[in-house]
């Protein structure tokens, strides 16, 4: 039992499942248009949640928002269910495949045999679409990965009741109703408006332009509160969240100047072009600020290269992202 | 970033291309494959030598008898007491004594076999402890430079 689903792989799960899912009911949509009318760009430095023992910070809004918010801004219907059962959440994913319907879950990496093991941590939240079961194979397009892969029914089992932070629960979901003729225009207006409050004006020192501000003076004192080696540590925590298998780049900047792209040609308004090669120019000082933070943790550094370096370019990228989404307000508040 | 700037340093995604975004010459957007990022190889060395430091203090604490291999384990899979008491069912203080070296040894099969199970190894695997000697997360990858 084989669903004619398409894979195309993405850059980012959630935004892959997105776009994938709404792609196969009908008009083809990118991953970028998903992660951009679900307003998924974001900055939080959270300190406060420790992975791996180290402050984390985040460069997209929170799980499932970008899903949820697409799906809710192109008026899709969808339907979304947990489970205690672990043999009924099988046996519903079953029935909604046996129906035709490509299914999403959400699921803890942990398990899935798949996962090359350097990249097999408890993280709960990967979402992927189930299109066909083959005897206890499962039919799966991870969209992370290049080609459709499979696991068998009691990996995939373990991987929907993955325990530990943010569980899925076995949580699975579809689209039932898909509009004939979405309107991409407003939900667009919309998704680029959420993005510019957030980064502006969430009233919170820790998110948004602010939150990269907080982090660039948290930063400089890391050696004297932490000491060399744990603020060494810490550096490198950022780079691989920013660049870790996932965001496509720069923390999702190139994705969003890939949506910036596509939203200045469906509303035909050369200025959110203008605005998308802004954005480029930001991703590339995000990509400066890793190769600077890679050099310090490898030991590379020179005599004069102190923590006030990698600082002062995430200064400069909050500088830049300031007044692009300053711009970007503009634009789309007419 | 540029088309052809897009990074192809091999590291511990094993040849698994993974999504860049970038422009070409005229500016346009596309999805290119990528092998991996020197900054972010070195970023994620650094990540899993830490852990491989705190596997080797477990594992030293094992040999010396001060921890049963129930801690190696652990350690390995990256579970803290609270992440095995949800996967297991077990009580926590239960797993806290099976981490007594003596407690750990005179463990009936079916606990043994549980854990097995949820650790992916066999009940051999998990109670031999010349099996714990050489383990290492990974070799790290080449002299990477940047």
């Amino acid at each position: 039992m084989e669903i004619n689903f398409i894979h195309r792989q993405s850059a980012h799960c959630e935004s892959g499942v997105t776009a994938n899912l709404i792609s196969h009911y009908g008009e083809q949509m990118s991953e970028a248009m998903a992660f951009g009318i679900g307003a998924g760009l974001f900055f939080a430095y959270l300190p406060f949640i420790k992975l791996n023992n180290l402050p984390m910070t985040t460069y997209r809004c929170i799980t499932g928002g970008i899903f949820n918010r697409t799906m809710k801004e192109l008026g899709v219907s969808v339907e979304s269910r947990k489970f205690r059962d672990q043999e009924l959440a099988m046996e519903t994913l079953d029935a909604t495949l046996a129906r035709g319907i490509p299914v999403g879950l959400q699921t803890g990496a942990w398990w899935l045999p798949y996962f090359p093991p350097a990249y097999r941590f408890h993280f709960n939240m990967h979402n992927l679409v189930v299109y066909g079961r083959r005897g206890d194979e499962y039919l799966i397009s991870d969209p992370v990965f290049p080609e459709p892969v499979v696991c068998n029914r009691i990996d995939l089992m373990k991987a929907r009741f993955a325990k530990g932070t943010l569980a899925p629960k076995g949580k699975m979901y579809y689209l039932t109703r898909v509009p004939d003729r979405m309107d991409l225009q407003p939900a667009i207006r919309n998704g680029i408006r959420a993005v510019t409050k957030v980064m502006l004006k969430t009233p919170l020192p820790i998110i948004g332009v602010r939150g990269m501000r907080f982090l660039a003076g948290r930063m400089e004192l890391w050696p004297r509160n932490l000491g060399e080696k744990k603020a060494l540590l810490c550096l490198g925590q950022q780079v691989r969240m920013q660049e870790e298998i996932g965001t496509g780049g720069a923390g999702f900047r190139f994705i969003y100047a890939a949506f910036l792209q596509e939203a200045a040609i469906l509303l035909q308004d050369d200025r959110l072009k203008e605005m998308s090669s802004k954005m480029t120019a930001v991703g590339d000082v995000w990509r400066e600020f890793a190769v600077v933070a890679a050099r310090m943790c490898k030991g590379r550094a020179g005599e004069n290269e102190s923590f006030t370096l990698p600082a002062n370019i995430l200064r400069e990228c909050a500088a830049d992202e300031e007044s692009l989404y300053r711009e970007l307000a503009v634009i789309v508040s007419q | 970033m540029k088309e052809k700037d897009v990074p192809q340093d091999v590291g511990i995604a094993e040849g698994i291309k993974e999504v860049c975004y970038a422009v070409d010459d005229e500016g346009r957007y596309h999805l290119v494959p990528s092998a991996g990022w020197e900054p972010k190889n070195i970023a994620n060395d650094q990540a899993w030598e830490l852990l491989d430091q705190q596997l080797d203090a477990v594992r030293q604490r094992v040999l010396a008898g001060e921890l049963s291999l129930l801690a190696f384990h652990m350690a390995k899979n990256q579970m803290d007491l609270a992440l095995l008491t949800q996967y297991s069912g077990l009580f926590r203080w239960r797993i806290r004594r099976h981490l007594r070296p003596e407690v750990f040894s005179n463990l009936k099969k079916p606990l043994l076999e549980l854990y097995a199970a949820l650790f992916k190894t066999s009940v051999d695997e998990l109670t031999d402890i010349n099996k714990i000697r050489n383990f290492h997360f990974r070799t790290p990858t080449k002299e990477l430079k940047v």
